[in-house]
């Protein structure tokens, strides 16, 4: 209870544990030990798909023979597995087709809200959030029953399911993202602008929006990353096999026998999602220079 | 300008719309509400309907083909096959859905509980005593995120093979002398699998709500004389309630829903939750209902954190 000195002891760990103001070498070691658990795991998957055996849990020793194939004919790599990286390529169209749809849809939205304060503001609010908060399988359920019972006509199960379901589901995250940063930056700048007699529509086009930049380009690359490692929506929204994705293959091979090709496989998209969320950043601190809250800190905290 | 707080809704719009006109900010009435027009009539065609069609499923009709016939109706609903499925819930004779209740609830219980106490230590770490590492240290925390989950639960299970790392280790340091059969239906597995999935959305909200607390709280109840352990009682803990509270909701609501740790990382009936449920009934003989029907029972259970996070989430949006 005092901040004196503690008391001797015959142990110095007892003097070490009882003073106040030791370094928190405890919490500094559970930390770094979560960080070792939490991505240790992946860098050793990312490891066995350089394995020379088949297996994917057991070493033995180094080889590209799950890259590319070692003699032609050999259809076991990565590079002659046409379900994987027809997989990859679909995931990364789906992705791709949702953040340029979703981030659009989501920004409009977010400004409009955000400045609209009639009737009606509340409940398109409250809707909009249902569907962030709301767990992906209620969704993905209530999208399978629309599209294999009512409209399956207009669009059936498989591809275009899948993006309007993604779609669906990630609308709310640029909103989110937008409405965080149109707090900080407040209405002065427009209404400037419409002092020196710009339209309402030129205020949010030429000085609304720029200020946005950054919002919209961390939007772009979180939405493309969630969406490219989606399971739940594409799964349940999936039609024939040419609609798997990454994540399902991953899912079904994992029960048969996969070999170190699905680990090959699954590299390569976390490289390349890796690869466009350092340019959503790079992009986010670049138009965000001269504004608060432009660093790594403010970009993890999205 | 001081406004009494007696004047009319319908006044103080007029006279801010009369005050924004001569400052030559001025709004067409519309011009706001259009900007949401777009994504709403998506919500609305995508989101809000087909909620509703879980329930007209679920409380529909079949044709001869034991093809399920929404009804939108409710005065028209039949309860049948829901009611068989909250037989299967509880209390009778084919209450076979009641142990992936209880089990559900306890492996929720028990991940959100290790998240909280794991994710609560790293994020006071990083808060208080991050320094100059820690924006590296806030770059490895969020990187799960960019990481396929299905890839992440992939690594586990690999590294948990009987021929895998962790058996490897476990067998180095003696600690075992015959490998585990970690992934065939081990509940600690899939809490566990659990806890590493969905701990990352545990830390952030945490990390942001340490992250404010002023440290000037914290060396006065020092000076004050509270011991380290009394102050973080007493001051900081209670100051991170709320994020204790939407950290908490925000693991479990994911988890409700989740079935594809557990087949990840057992694959075995033993180890099933209510996501699996509806996974399972849609390839079933008049599955569609039965699945909608679990959907809504899974919906009744999380509506109450989803609300406390709607409720929380606009107070905080007011009070900024």
């Amino acid at each position: 209870m005092s901040s004196v000195p503690a008391r001797r002891s015959r142990f110095p760990v007892v003097g070490w544990w009882r003073d106040p103001w030791r370094k928190p070498r405890i919490l500094e070691g559970i930390t770094w030990l979560y960080i070792v658990w939490t991505i240790v795991p992946v860098v050793i998957a990312i490891l066995f798909s350089f394995n020379a055996g088949r297996s994917r849990s057991s070493w033995q020793g180094f080889s590209l023979q799950w890259w590319v194939p070692p003699n032609p004919g050999d259809s076991e790599a990565l590079l002659s597995r046409p379900d994987l990286t027809d997989a990859l390529v679909h995931g990364a169209l789906l992705a791709v087709l949702t953040a340029l749809i979703s981030v659009p849809l989501g920004v409009l939205f977010a400004i409009g809200i955000d400045r609209w304060r009639g009737r009606g503001s509340g409940t398109a609010n409250f809707a909009m959030l249902f569907s962030f908060v709301i767990p992906e399988l209620i969704i993905g359920v209530s999208l399978y029953l629309l599209f294999s019972r009512v409209l399956r006509s207009i669009v059936s199960l498989g591809s275009g399911a899948q993006l309007i379901g993604l779609i669906t589901f990630q609308i709310s995250y640029p909103v989110i993202i937008v409405r965080a940063r149109l707090l900080s930056i407040g209405k002065e700048y427009e209404e400037a602008a419409m002092d020196l007699g710009a339209t309402p529509a030129a205020s949010v086009r030429r000085v609304l929006l720029p200020l946005l930049y950054p919002a919209i380009f961390a939007s772009f690359a979180i939405v493309f990353a969630d969406s490219i490692d989606d399971f739940v929506t594409v799964s349940q929204l999936s039609g024939d096999a040419s609609t798997t994705t990454l994540s399902m293959a991953i899912y079904n091979l994992s029960r048969a026998s996969p070999t170190p090709a699905v680990n090959a496989a699954a590299t390569v998209q976390l490289v390349g999602t890796l690869v466009i969320v350092a340019i959503g950043l790079l992009l986010y601190r670049g138009f965000s220079r001269g504004q608060s809250g432009g660093d790594v800190g403010s970009f993890a905290q999205l | 300008v001081e406004v009494a707080p007696t004047e009319s809704r319908r006044a103080r719009r007029r006279r801010e719309r009369e005050a924004a006109r001569e400052s030559g900010v001025w709004y067409p009435r519309a011009f706001w509400p259009s900007f949401t027009w777009p994504a709403l009539v998506w919500i609305t065609i995508f989101f809000v309907f087909p909620f509703y069609l879980i329930f007209g499923i679920a409380f529909g009709t079949f044709d001869f083909l034991d093809q399920p016939i929404p009804v939108y109706q409710p005065w028209y609903w039949d309860l049948t096959e829901f009611k068989t499925t909250l037989g299967r819930i509880c209390c009778g004779a084919d209450a076979f859905y009641t142990p992936v209740y209880v089990r559900t609830f306890t492996y929720v219980a028990l991940a959100s509980a290790v998240c909280l106490v794991l994710g609560y230590a790293v994020a006071y770490f990083v808060a208080r005593y991050g320094g100059r590492r820690r924006v590296l240290l806030l770059i490895l925390l969020v990187m799960p995120f960019w990481i396929s989950y299905l890839m992440r639960m992939y690594s586990w299970q690999s590294m948990l093979q009987e021929d895998g790392v962790v058996n490897g280790i476990l067998r180095f340091v003696h600690l075992i002398n015959t490998p585990i059969n970690w992934v065939g239906g081990k509940p600690i597995t899939v809490v566990l699998g659990l806890v590493y999935g969905y701990i990352p959305y545990m830390i952030l909200p945490l990390y942001g709500a340490l992250d404010r607390i002023n440290q000037s709280l914290l060396e006065a109840g020092r000076d004050l004389g509270a011991s380290p352990a009394r102050t973080f009682f007493r001051v900081t803990l209670p100051l991170s309630r709320q994020a204790i509270l939407a950290g908490i909701v925000i693991v479990t609501l994911p988890m409700f829903g989740d079935y594809y740790t557990n087949t990840m990382l057992s694959n075995s009936p033993v180890t099933n939750m209510i996501g699996n449920l509806v996974d399972v009934a849609k390839s079933q003989r008049r599955g569609d209902a039965k699945a909608a029907s679990v959907v809504i029972t899974l919906l009744v259970i999380v509506l109450v954190p989803m609300f406390y996070y709607l409720r929380s989430t606009r107070k905080a949006t007011e009070h900024a």
